[in-house]
Formats: C-alpha cells, structure tokens, sequence
C-alpha cells in the first residue's frame, strides 16, 4: 500500500511514484484521482486528451508498462510504481517519431484531438509487431475514434512508417500546417 | 466527469482482501481492471465507501495446467493476457478469440476475466465459451470457498450467485474429451461492440457421429443459456448440414431474447439460428478455434 496521509479534515491522500517519459514523479492523490487528470492537471501533460472520459473513445490512451489503456479507466493510486508514456514522451531529441512524421506526410490529422491516443496505439503495436498488415493496424486502432475524417489516412501513414518510408518535413515556425 | 469519493484499500493477500471485504460488508466493492466499476461510478450507476484492489494479488493473475484437473485462470487476467497466452492458444483457442473480439485493445489490456463474469451481463463474451467447455469457478470469503459450474453462477441480468464478502478467484477448464469449440458473436461492428447474439459451442465428434454438443448462447436470454433441446436432440446423430440447420432453429426457439437498441427479440432469434448451425460446423471441421 502506497503512503497514506489524512488531512486535517480526514480526506485521505496516498503517495505514488509514477515513471511518465522516464521522469520519476512522487505525487500526493487522492482514491478517486483518475489518471488523465493527474497527467494532465499535476503534471501538466496536457497531450492526453479528455473525451468521453468512459473507455469509448480512446482519446485519453496512454501507454501503461508499454501498453496501451484508456487513461479514464484507470486511478491514478493504481499506476503506483508503474511506467507510463504520453504522447509527450513519444518524439525523442526534438525528431519527431516515425508515425508522427508519417502523419505529417500523409495529412493523417485533421483537428488533432484523437492523434495522440491514435500514435500511442500504433506505436505500441510497431513495437510489438514491427511489420504489421492492413488488418492489424486496423485492429490495433480501433479503440480509438476519429470523428472528423475517417481513418484511411492514418492506417496509410503508420503502414508507410512500419516501412521506413519516412519523407522528412522542415515545419518552419509560424506555419499552419 | 465526476468521480464520487471513496476509501480505497489494496489488501496484499487473498486473505487479507477476505478479511476486509467481511469487515466492510455491503459498503465495500471489489476493483479488478476498473472498465465495469469506475465506468459505473462516474455514471451514477454504483455509489461505494470503500474501494477494495485486487492489484497486489499476483497470485489470481495467471494462466497455468494443473495435472489432473485441467487449466486454472486466474480471475485477474486480462483479457490480452487471455490472447496471448500460449497454453490457451494450443489448447482451446477458441477462448482466445473469444477475448480478442470483446473489446478495444486499451480496454483488453484493462479488463479482466473476473470482472467479466462477475458482472453477470448477458452479452459478456467469455462466459459462453466457458461454459461451453464445462468451466468451474472457485469463490473465497472469510467464511472458506466453494466451487461451482460456471452454468450455476448466473441467475438474472447482472444477477449471479456471489454473495457479499466474497472474490471470485479463478475459473477452472477441466481436461475433456471434446473435439471443438468455437464462439461466434455478431456484433453492429467488426471490433469491440458488444453481442447482439453470440454462440459458443463444444462438441465431442466420433466417426462422423455427434457425441456430445453443448450450446450456449450470449445476448438472447437474460442470462447467459444453454440451448439444452438443441443439445439433446443432437445427442448421437450422424452429422449433415440438415441435422445443423435443424439444431440452429431449435436452439433459436428456446432462446429468450428481447428488443433492445442493438436489435429486435426476432433479429436476435433469427441470428441465434444462424450462428448456431455455423458454430457447430466450424467446431466439427476445424477443432477449438
């Protein structure tokens, strides 16, 4: 059991240790604490998104020991000791990650808001299972619902970055894209 | 969304979880993977002053063979796990299967097979095909534990035979004579909806001849449920797609479905018929799949 402390108005905390991007956090949490809010909200990770905050939508996915859950589902008291990635922990020495890039490349994104759940799962599964088919990608984003264009793009994209077929984009500041 | 308060408590035995749950009494609710009792929480639907974790038992979180008696899952396996393991796949991977279609992949890697059953929905997806495969569980209290066909355990929607103060340890797959076994839900999409009807099926086939089937259907009573006139009245026949379509349109008249927004009772009848006759086909021809 992870430390208890009682305020003085006898709400009870617990003390977790969570490793999010490989940076260890030693957080107090309250039992009912969900662990998109305490991503978002204590550690400032605000790329997990909050959508139906009920296992639907897979918006809030983050990788648990390498897995990947619906964050909504989960009490942050019940990550203690655990391993967690964020969307914000995928891109590594300011070089985007293949499947962000190939999203980039094959305008997988339209308003965003499921991109990091959805790049979450796929590189979960590019990691287990560096060559996927059609079918697996499929099958491995299907928790997570895009409500503005489809998801054609986006199995094209992690397909190509399951390839290497990676084109290199100069973003420069300021632009749109 | 709101999340309501409560006290959580992670025991680190079985025991230990036993004790408290007696000490606790009806004001306490057993947490496996979260998908069922949070999801109710923050709807309103489940109101708890005490959280009790079953995170810290190790020991309900596995898959093994025990010699003589067959293949023990613990009731905090995931259902990935359940995928995954190897033992199953070789064995009976029609349960596999069976958890692979029940849910997204972040929710497969938080559910568990105890929280599937203990929530005694009539779609859940694995209690078919355990049943189908004569599967027991075993249920620990303060008071001792006791086993029972996983057939007994259920008795109404979200109604089963546990009692306050008691967890559901494992589930046990007895070793068996059957040749196949196969789950077949329909779904309104290709991954992680739930049944509008589904049919596990095992069958014992001898020369051509159908020793033994057994039938159970998900999503068309209000309990999961044997199709026992369709069972009996294949009981020693020769096989013949005649015979299969006739089991499938018995099977179709003793299910209890009703209309629901995933379907109507007599969409419902209509795909127990069909499944049927295709279950007992794919598990006569090509084994537990």
């Amino acid at each position: 059991m992870s430390q208890v402390i009682t305020d003085k108005n006898g709400v009870k905390r617990y003390l977790i240790t969570i490793n999010v991007n490989g940076d260890s956090h030693s957080l107090l949490v309250k039992g009912n604490a969900i662990l998109t809010n305490v991503l978002r909200d204590d550690l400032n990770l605000t790329g997990t998104k909050k959508g139906c905050e009920l296992g639907d939508c897979g918006s809030c996915t983050v990788l648990l020991d390498g897995k990947p859950v619906d964050s909504c589902m989960v009490l942050a008291v019940e990550a203690d000791g655990r391993e967690i990635t964020t969307i914000e922990g995928v891109a590594a020495n300011g070089q985007l990650d293949d499947i962000q890039q190939s999203m980039l490349n094959h305008a997988a994104v339209q308003c965003g808001y499921c991109t990091p759940g959805m790049v979450l799962s796929a590189k979960a599964l590019l990691t287990r299972n560096p060559h996927p088919s059609e079918r697996e990608v499929r099958e491995a984003i299907a928790g997570n619902l895009c409500r503005c264009t489809g998801y054609v793009h986006i199995v094209e994209a992690v397909l190509a970055a399951s390839r290497g077929e990676i084109t290199p984009v100069d973003l420069k500041e300021g632009d749109s894209r | 969304m709101n999340m309501p308060d409560f006290e959580y408590h992670a025991p680190e035995t079985l025991q230990e979880a036993c004790a408290l749950l007696a000490e606790l009494g009806r004001n306490a609710t057993v947490l496996a993977g979260g998908t069922d009792v949070l999801h109710k929480m923050k709807t309103g639907k489940l109101a708890s002053g005490h959280l009790v974790s079953l995170k810290r038992l190790g020991e309900l979180r596995n898959i093994r063979s025990k010699s003589g008696h067959g293949i023990v899952i613990g009731a905090l396996t995931r259902h990935n796990e359940i995928y995954n393991s190897p033992l199953l796949q070789e064995l009976f991977l029609s349960l596999p299967m069976a958890a692979h279609t029940m849910a997204s992949n972040q929710i497969c890697n938080l559910g568990t097979l105890g929280g599937n059953i203990v929530n005694g929905v009539p779609s859940a997806d694995l209690p078919p095909i355990l049943i189908a495969l004569k599967a027991c569980i075993r249920l620990v209290s303060a008071q001792g534990e006791r086993s029972m066909a996983l057939e007994d355990f259920f008795c109404g929607a979200a109604q089963t035979r546990i009692v306050p103060g008691e967890i559901l340890a494992d589930t046990t797959i007895p070793e068996q004579s059957t040749t196949g076994s196969t789950y077949i839900k329909f779904g309104l999409r290709r991954s992680g909806a739930l049944a509008v009807a589904g049919v596990a099926v095992s069958v014992t086939v001898d020369k051509n001849i159908l020793r033994e089937a057994r039938i159970v259907l998900a999503s068309s009573a209000p309990t999961v449920m044997r199709a026992r006139n369709a069972e009996g009245f294949l009981r020693g026949k020769k096989i013949s797609g005649k015979l299969l379509a006739e089991a499938g349109a018995m099977a179709a008249a003793e299910s209890r479905p009703r209309d629901s927004i995933r379907g109507s009772a007599e969409y419902r009848r209509n795909l127990v018929e069909v499944l049927t006759k295709r279950a007992l086909r794919k598990a006569i021809d090509k084994g537990h799949i």
